[in-house]
């Protein structure tokens, strides 16, 4: 069980405004991006559904495409935020 | 029910339940001090955390109510695999830091920070127990459903056995042991789906399928002649009476009396039903014979099968992820609709009818009774849709049992990380449910009267030995969810009203106690309402708790972070609109009218059935009129908070 009782180091992170302010900014225009995103996949499920049943990509209609896409982009945005997100000085 | 439960699942699951409280117990003697206790120390290493994200976000609802509904209707379940996975995207990218920034152990301390405001602690504190609650019952609910059909106990038995076991595994270590039984749930879910998805692959297709040992499953006929039904030999046409005059269904009676259905398609053929009598004395009948597994009895059969694949073949062989999506997508599978008939001499039958489905329909949105208004031409179904995909989307950030996951690990850049790890698991999990959901749509074992069984049932196709795993797994998983759910309604109760609110002076050791006393009583209270509301339709539940933590909270930390107007009446009034509006609006929607009161929606007040399209904006508009209203206030860090906070 010891494997069970690790402990992570302490913390190294002060709080720095700078440092802060950019990643909040950060945040809040990628998180635009990705409403802009999945606004769309629901406004063309909501008002275009036939868009949806078009293939669009190898065979496979827009809405397994796009749904898809949204799950890929979830863990993109997720990996570059982390990268871009600036720890403090 | 078409199956039977299995010693195989309770034995692992026995064995699951054992090592999760070997773990509590022993991490019990860690959690002494309050930040032991309600944060695990904030030592939670990130990966952990954002592994034991997963285990506490993926609910019984995610894993069977999706998988079953994708195995039933298609694309439509896979729409809430995308609302929720969007709201990890407003968890990462707008509340993880300066949520763990803000706060200590609870949302209220968050929220809290700038003012030290009792109106803010009561009302953040109210919220947390309401939507902890909402979401605990449908948990408790489920955990009694699924007991029955996988490990063979009634339903009291399962919510007591998870409430018991919950409450030992909260009481014993707190967030400590919590985060464990998370981690270890998490992994074992996705896990487990990526291995039955590799298999459902190298599986492939097929519109003759077989059970695990190899024996081809009966195939309902369609395509009939009217005529190939009533000239066989001593078999009687029913007369079409009572409430089946002018129904669509032809009905034979053979010599022993059995009585079989079949419905008339558009086409003048027939194609053979399945039907579930429960006659007046509660006794059912199953295709006309009594329901059992002795002679003389019978059971509805197992369905869900392709009947026509791309190309004409019988069998497509493995094929890979895309190919296997592109390969439903152009093929016709055998879904089911039902009806009810109301028989004359009391007691109503379930017809159960074959609708040959192509992919092109089912593959996109709108297919199914929850989505199929977003196919029609009315304003308000599209916005009735718009607005649950808004609540998913906002709500998982606002949820409480999520939120205080962050206050585990050391730091923002840990919160970070960890809720990297929780998206990336929570991503794969629900791409993952896609190809379960749609491997069980032509598994061949599907169970017409209950969807929920579907990913169980899929594992049965393959072996006996994965039904049973999959069984205790789907079991570990109600344990997960339940602990994060107690934990953050008992930090409510101790920190945020005892503690902070009524001001009682306890020492750590008293607020420890305290937390374990009110997490006890929480884990009463569910497992009550998990028995009271048993027979109860309680699946919407899980929606409103979303509308609910997306009204009420989510506005109210928005705000707080992006805002310096803000003012403590502001955040106190958003919680208290947001919350009851979006309470009122659902009691008051055409859902409530027919799942709740029995009554008929169309008597429904509002126009449609979700709250949030509305009620998050009313929140937002509610605190800024109140803070323009109010002075604005100096802003400092309340007693409880931290020194080192920063303004966002």
């Amino acid at each position: 069980m010891a494997g069970l009782d690790f402990k992570a180091p302490e913390a190294k992170e002060q709080e720095c405004a700078i440092a802060v302010a950019h990643n909040t900014r950060l945040g809040v225009l990628m998180f635009v991006a990705y409403l802009a995103l999945y606004g769309g996949f629901m406004a063309l499920s909501a008002f275009w559904p036939e868009v949806m049943s078009r293939p669009f990509l190898g065979g496979a209609n827009l809405a397994v495409v796009y749904g898809l896409a949204l799950i890929v982009a979830a863990i993109a945005f997720a990996l570059v935020y982390l990268n871009l997100c600036r720890k403090a000085k | 029910m078409i199956h039977e439960a299995s010693w195989m699942a309770v034995l692992v699951f026995v064995f699951f339940a054992g090592v999760v409280l070997a773990i509590s117990f022993y991490l019990g003697a860690k959690a002494k001090s309050a930040k032991g206790y309600f944060a695990a120390g904030g030592n939670i290493h990130w990966a952990v955390n954002g592994i034991a994200f997963a285990g506490d976000y993926l609910s019984a609802a995610s894993f069977l109510g999706i998988c079953g509904m994708i195995a039933f209707y298609g694309y439509d379940g896979f729409l809430y695999s995308i609302g929720f996975l969007g709201g990890w995207i407003v968890a990462l990218l707008i509340v993880a830091e300066p949520l763990k920034r803000l706060g200590r152990y609870t949302f209220a301390d968050a929220l809290d920070n700038k003012f030290n405001s009792r109106a803010i602690k009561l009302t953040a504190a109210i919220s947390t127990l309401v939507v902890s609650i909402f979401y605990l019952i449908p948990q408790m609910v489920g955990a009694g459903a699924l007991v029955q059909p996988l490990l063979g106990f009634p339903h009291a038995v399962g919510v007591i056995v998870v409430g018991l076991l919950v409450t030992m595994i909260v009481v014993t270590a707190g967030m400590v042991s919590t985060t464990w039984v998370q981690f270890i749930k998490g992994t074992l879910l996705v896990l487990l789906c990526a291995i039955i998805s590799v298999m459902i692959l190298f599986r492939g297709v097929t519109t003759k399928p077989t059970d695990a040992a190899g024996k081809e499953l009966r195939i309902l006929q369609r395509g009939v002649q009217e005529a190939e039904v009533t000239g066989k030999l001593g078999v009687t046409v029913l007369p079409e009476d009572g409430t089946w005059v002018g129904k669509p269904y032809l009905r034979v009676q053979n010599t022993a009396g059995v009585v079989s259905v079949w419905r008339k398609d558009v086409n003048g053929l027939l194609s053979e039903a399945q039907t579930l009598t429960v006659l007046k004395d509660g006794k059912k009948l199953a295709n006309g014979l009594p329901r059992g597994k002795n002679k003389g009895e019978g059971d509805l059969l197992p369905v869900g099968y392709a009947s026509k694949l791309p190309g004409g073949v019988e069998k497509t062989g493995p094929l890979g992820p895309f190919a296997f999506l592109r390969t439903m997508q152009d093929s016709e599978v055998i879904q089911w609709s039902s009806e009810k008939i109301a028989e004359a001499g009391g007691g109503v039958t379930t017809v159960y009818f074959q609708k040959p489905t192509h992919g092109g329909d089912f593959m996109v949105p709108g297919s199914s009774p929850m989505f199929k208004k977003v196919r029609g031409e009315k304003f308000f179904d599209k916005l009735d849709f718009l607005s649950l995909m808004l609540a998913l989307f906002c709500g998982t950030a606002s949820l409480p049992h999520i939120l205080i996951r962050y206050y585990t690990v050391k730091d923002q850049v840990s919160a970070r990380k960890s809720t990297v790890i929780g998206i990336a698991a929570i991503a794969i999990f629900y791409v993952l449910t896609l190809y379960l959901g749609l491997g069980a749509m032509t598994s061949g074992t599907l169970d017409v009267t209950d969807s929920n069984m579907s990913a169980p049932l899929l594992a049965r196709s393959f072996s006996e030995f994965l039904f049973a795993v999959i069984s205790a797994v789907a079991f570990t998983t109600v344990l997960g969810t339940v602990s994060g759910l107690i934990m953050a309604a008992s930090g409510a109760v101790a920190h945020d009203l005892m503690t902070n609110f009524m001001k009682l002076k306890m020492d750590e050791f008293q607020q420890v106690r305290a937390a374990k006393i009110a997490a006890a009583c929480v884990g009463l209270l569910a497992i009550v309402l998990g028995i009271l509301f048993a027979k109860i339709n309680v699946g919407f539940l899980v929606g409103w708790a979303f509308n609910i933590a997306a009204s009420a909270n989510l506005p109210a930390l928005v705000m707080l972070l992006f805002w310096k107007r803000t003012t403590k009446q502001g955040i106190a009034a958003a919680i208290t609109v947001g919350m009851l509006s979006s309470l009122a609006w659902i009691l008051l929607s055409a859902q409530a009218f027919r799942d709740v009161y029995g009554l008929n929606p169309a008597d429904a007040i509002v126009p449609f059935s979700q709250p949030a399209i509305v009620t998050i904006p009313l929140g937002f508009l509610v605190l800024i009129v109140v803070s323009l209203l109010t002075p604005a206030q100096q802003s400092g860090p309340s007693p409880s908070s931290s020194a080192k906070q920063v303004q966002a």
